[in-house]
């Protein structure tokens, strides 16, 4: 017991452990210092500024005032939080409703396939997102391709228009975000073991039977990481909205955009940021308190996390 | 045992969605007509017309020597950070380094933007390219130590400690071994690093001054004041860019495998 003793953790200085702190402090300062300065110090600003009143120079005024606060408790704002809100849970259940299948495809397509299907969800996020979404208003455009063929087919009228509304800035969400919510899912697919659908169609499951009981509930915890990574993304959307919506689609992210550039406002602009920060918080800690109760539930069935 | 053959059609009707808008858009930078429904034949005039602006060629400055800037900070901050989260990843220090760099994965882009933008406003940083370079760095950096930390992540250290043990000093065996076998990891963030920063447009929005226009900043400014057919060229040249990145780096990242 003695030995023991002798290099329990309490013999204080253990060069070798020291040099090896040092080592790994010197590697990650500078980044903890960068992120640290450019990260943490500007968040924990913007709910500060949240607090303080604005000059009229379009800067941040001295003392501090509750007033931009309770400045966001009016209807029209909560009409903009409650549209937010409802156009990103759409989006986010478009994308995971098309995910699935592509996902699903891809991990049982031949290996060759594979790889360029791949690759061909993983060039749009390599895609400059502004040309995208301007893709999107051209052909939507009331000149444009979408229109004019629609027109011919006489699903709508000359007068009818694409842009500018919620269901534009859905379908470009969608657009935009459906690469994002593919590869978890096919991440998750691949490592799927697949005889346990063909048990299950073997034992007399039909083939969406199959899919629904046996295949969904095994890329369970994708399907939470795809909706997080899409729905994030979309509360804090900003240009799709500014570009295909009109004023009657605008979300949170375009008053923030507003307070900054048409009012001058920051204070203002700090508090609307703040209550999203808020918002995002509370889809993130469920996602990760499900996760964690799945992962002890996975244990107890004996699956490896 | 019969498949259902709706998923496989539906993931070609995903990938002709994915497809069918950037195809139109680069086929219409080509068309003369002013609108899209109408193909009048081949023709570079927008193109001419592009290279007429000189306030394209200095957006184009711009944009170039950000991104060359940034992309040469970050991949050098983000590989020593990869570095540090592999080979010390348990510790606590690497828990909260690793949520660190996480971060600007996950915030959306917006709360970024206006973050720093109260940060700069703040600290009283006049807005302009060198706070672009702040931000960009910003991001790219947790880009970069993704990737290269995916690379580290199939590394034998092994190799690195049989050559200390034939005498190479501690940075010997870092440049001439680490470095060289990391080097696909490192190209591939720095293209991405690349990439993400010419790419850039709602952050660089919210952190730009006067006189630091960017290539993205340009085209929104040409989408919300029109000039349409001018747009569909520089978008074009905007993903021909972007592309050649993309091969490149999977390229790289294929040859580890």
């Amino acid at each position: 017991m003695g030995s023991n003793l002798l290099f329990s953790k309490k013999s204080r200085f253990d060069p070798i452990l020291a040099k090896r702190r040092k080592a790994e402090w010197l590697v990650s300062l500078p980044t903890l210092v960068w992120l640290g300065l450019f990260v943490v110090v500007p968040t924990f600003l913007v709910f500060v500024i949240a607090f303080r009143p604005s000059n009229p120079y379009g800067g941040i005024g001295a003392g501090w005032t509750l007033d931009t606060i309770r400045a966001l408790a009016t209807p029209s704002y909560l009409a903009i939080a409650w549209r937010t809100l409802w156009i990103s849970l759409l989006t986010t259940v478009i994308c995971l409703l098309l995910a699935v299948p592509a996902g699903y495809t891809i991990a049982r397509a031949p290996a060759k396939w594979r790889n360029r299907l791949l690759l061909l969800v993983i060039v749009p996020f390599w895609t400059s997102f502004l040309v995208r979404v301007f893709a999107w208003k051209s052909l939507l455009h009331p000149e444009g391709m979408v229109k004019g063929a629609l027109e011919a087919l006489g699903l709508v009228g000359p007068e009818t228009t694409l842009l500018y509304n919620p269901a534009a800035v859905v379908l470009v969400m969608v657009y935009t975000f459906l690469p994002f919510t593919i590869l978890p899912v096919y991440a998750a697919a691949e490592k799927f073991d697949f005889r346990l659908v063909e048990a299950a169609r073997d034992l007399g499951a039909g083939p969406f039977q199959s899919f629904r009981r046996v295949f969904l509930p095994g890329i369970r915890r994708a399907i939470q990481t795809a909706f997080l990574v899409v729905f994030i993304p979309s509360l804090g959307s900003y240009i799709i909205p500014d570009l295909v919506g009109g004023p009657g689609s605008e979300m949170l992210g375009n008053k923030i955009a507003q307070r900054v550039f048409t009012d001058r406002n920051l204070p203002h602009a700090s508090a609307l940021s703040a209550v999203l920060v808020l918002a995002l918080l509370a889809p993130l800690v469920a996602v990760l308190a499900l996760q964690r109760k799945n992962k002890k539930s996975d244990i107890i069935m004996g699956e490896a996390p | 045992m019969k498949r259902s053959r709706f998923p496989i059609l539906l993931t070609a009707a995903v990938m002709a969605f994915f497809y069918l808008p950037i195809l139109l858009l680069v086929a219409n930078s080509f068309n003369p007509a002013r609108f899209s429904s109408r193909w009048q034949g081949f023709s570079l005039v927008w193109y001419a017309r592009l290279f007429e602006s000189p306030e394209v060629w200095q957006a184009l400055k711009n944009t170039l020597l950000i991104a060359v800037s940034v992309t040469a900070v970050s991949v050098v901050l983000g590989t020593a950070a990869a570095f540090a989260l592999h080979r010390y990843g348990s510790s606590r220090l690497q828990r909260l380094h690793f949520t660190l760099i996480f971060q600007p994965l996950v915030v959306p882009e917006i709360l970024m933007g206006i973050s720093l933008l109260m940060f700069f406003v703040a600290a009283g940083v006049p807005l302009g390219l060198f706070t672009i370079f702040l931000a960009h760095v910003t991001f790219c950096v947790s880009y970069v130590a993704m990737t290269v930390l995916g690379r580290l992540q199939d590394f034998d250290f092994s190799v690195v400690e049989a050559a200390r043990d034939l005498g190479a000093s501690p940075w010997q065996s870092t440049r001439r071994v680490l470095l060289p076998m990391l080097m696909p990891g490192i190209v591939a963030g720095a293209l991405l690093a690349f990439t993400l920063s010419v790419d850039d447009f709602v952050i660089t929005f919210f952190v730009a001054g006067p006189g630091s226009t960017t290539l993205p900043l340009r085209i929104y400014s040409m989408i919300k004041f029109g000039a349409p057919p001018m747009i569909n060229a520089l978008s074009t040249l905007l993903l021909a860019v972007t592309l050649t990145a993309v091969l490149v780096s999977q390229r790289l990242l294929r040859l580890k495998r």
